[in-house]
């Protein structure tokens, strides 16, 4: 009884040690940042590049400059822009996720207030792996001026 | 009297011999029919967005006849897209420092298709963030309907939760300085690219 008892409980101890890992290490966000914008706006957008470890899928967002935040996805065809929302996005495993103005993006809407040029605004990302375990992400994103150009977009071979 | 009679008839031949020798130097201004553009759509023979009459910042109503001598370069958007709208400001703001000098006569011209959300102030500080030239221009709902329609520009409000969001045409378009409509500027292209489309429509006219 003792032994089973202990046994429980290195397994209970084990689980933890690995839960933690894993939110430590699930999702890697970089190069985070959002949209300034003008006084009376009320939205702007966030965006980001997401890794996760394993298949995951980003839920949600929020944060508390918006008192709601959704995730669209933006398309182009034939000069057409077509905006839409989407309940989730896809992350597959090792691969870098972009969240940029050419594709999905975070809309931070019915903004609290103006999102200033160089002001970090707290985003928190809710992800849900193949298992169906979430975690919670929290990270600062700076804000850039409303004409920052999307390098990502940016044709390299083109330039001289 | 016969005196005036005469010096009127003589301002008159002179007048006459101006606007010959005016349309002598304008003459690759109207008359040609085709453009061809490196990068852009030549839209020359397209008769489109020549009686738009919609307000600017200062409540003044606006018609292409009011940029003349200028090149207006229109885009239709709203503030509250993320993505494609802020980018092509960008672009233009970058093309206009691109082009130098040649750069003053281009006119930025944003119109909003949501103008139920997007007010007059917010706008005019919307687009002055990306040039302080660029003018932001606002009509009813209808004349924002009856504008876009005149463009050929597609527009439809997307419900998205308790709010919407806009799925638009995101094409440039750029008229010469005596009001003919030129050029078409996808989304897709880069502020160089777009800037020497832009010389090319300023050589003509």
């Amino acid at each position: 009884m003792t032994s089973f008892c202990s046994i429980k409980q290195l397994a209970l101890g084990l689980s933890l040690i690995g839960m933690a890992w894993q939110v430590s290490a699930q999702t890697l966000i970089s190069d985070a940042w959002v949209r300034a914008s003008v006084a009376g706006q009320p939205s702007t957008g966030a965006f980001m590049t997401l890794q996760s470890d394993t298949d995951s899928k980003l839920l949600s967002v929020q944060s508390p400059v918006a008192k709601t935040v959704q995730i669209h996805q933006m398309s182009m065809k034939d000069d057409v822009m077509r905006m839409g929302q989407v309940e989730s996005v896809a992350l597959p495993a090792g691969k870098p996720v972009s969240l940029d103005p050419n594709g999905y993006h975070i809309m931070l809407m019915d903004l609290t207030g103006q999102v200033k040029e160089g002001a970090k605004v707290p985003l928190i990302l809710t992800v849900e792996n193949a298992k169906g375990e979430t975690e919670t992400i929290k990270i600062e994103a700076e804000t850039r001026a409303l004409g920052t150009m999307d390098h990502s977009k940016m044709d390299h071979s083109k330039m001289n | 009297m016969l005196f005036s009679m005469s010096t009127l008839y003589t301002r008159r031949t002179v007048l006459r011999g101006m606007s010959l020798l005016s349309l002598g130097l304008l003459a690759g201004c109207d008359d040609s029919s085709k453009l061809s553009f490196k990068y852009g759509k030549d839209l020359s023979d397209k008769i489109m967005g020549r009686n738009f009459k919609l307000k600017d910042a200062q409540g003044e109503t606006r018609m292409l006849g009011s940029y003349r001598g200028l090149m207006p370069m229109i885009f239709f958007g709203f503030t509250q897209c993320p993505a494609v709208c802020p980018t092509t400001l960008a672009r233009a703001a970058q093309a206009k420092k691109l082009m130098g000098r040649d750069g003053d006569r281009l006119q930025v011209i944003f119109i909003t298709l949501d103008p139920e959300r997007d007010t007059s102030e917010m706008l005019d500080a919307y687009v002055k963030a990306f040039d302080p030239s660029f003018e932001a221009l606002y009509g009813t709902l209808e004349e924002t309907a009856a504008t876009a329609k005149e463009f050929g520009v597609f527009f439809e409000k997307v419900p998205s939760g308790s709010t919407y969001t806009l799925s638009h045409t995101a094409t440039s378009y750029v008229f010469d300085s005596r009001g003919n409509l030129r050029l078409g500027l996808s989304a897709s292209l880069t502020a160089q690219e777009c800037a020497e489309d832009l010389l090319t429509v300023m050589e003509v006219c």
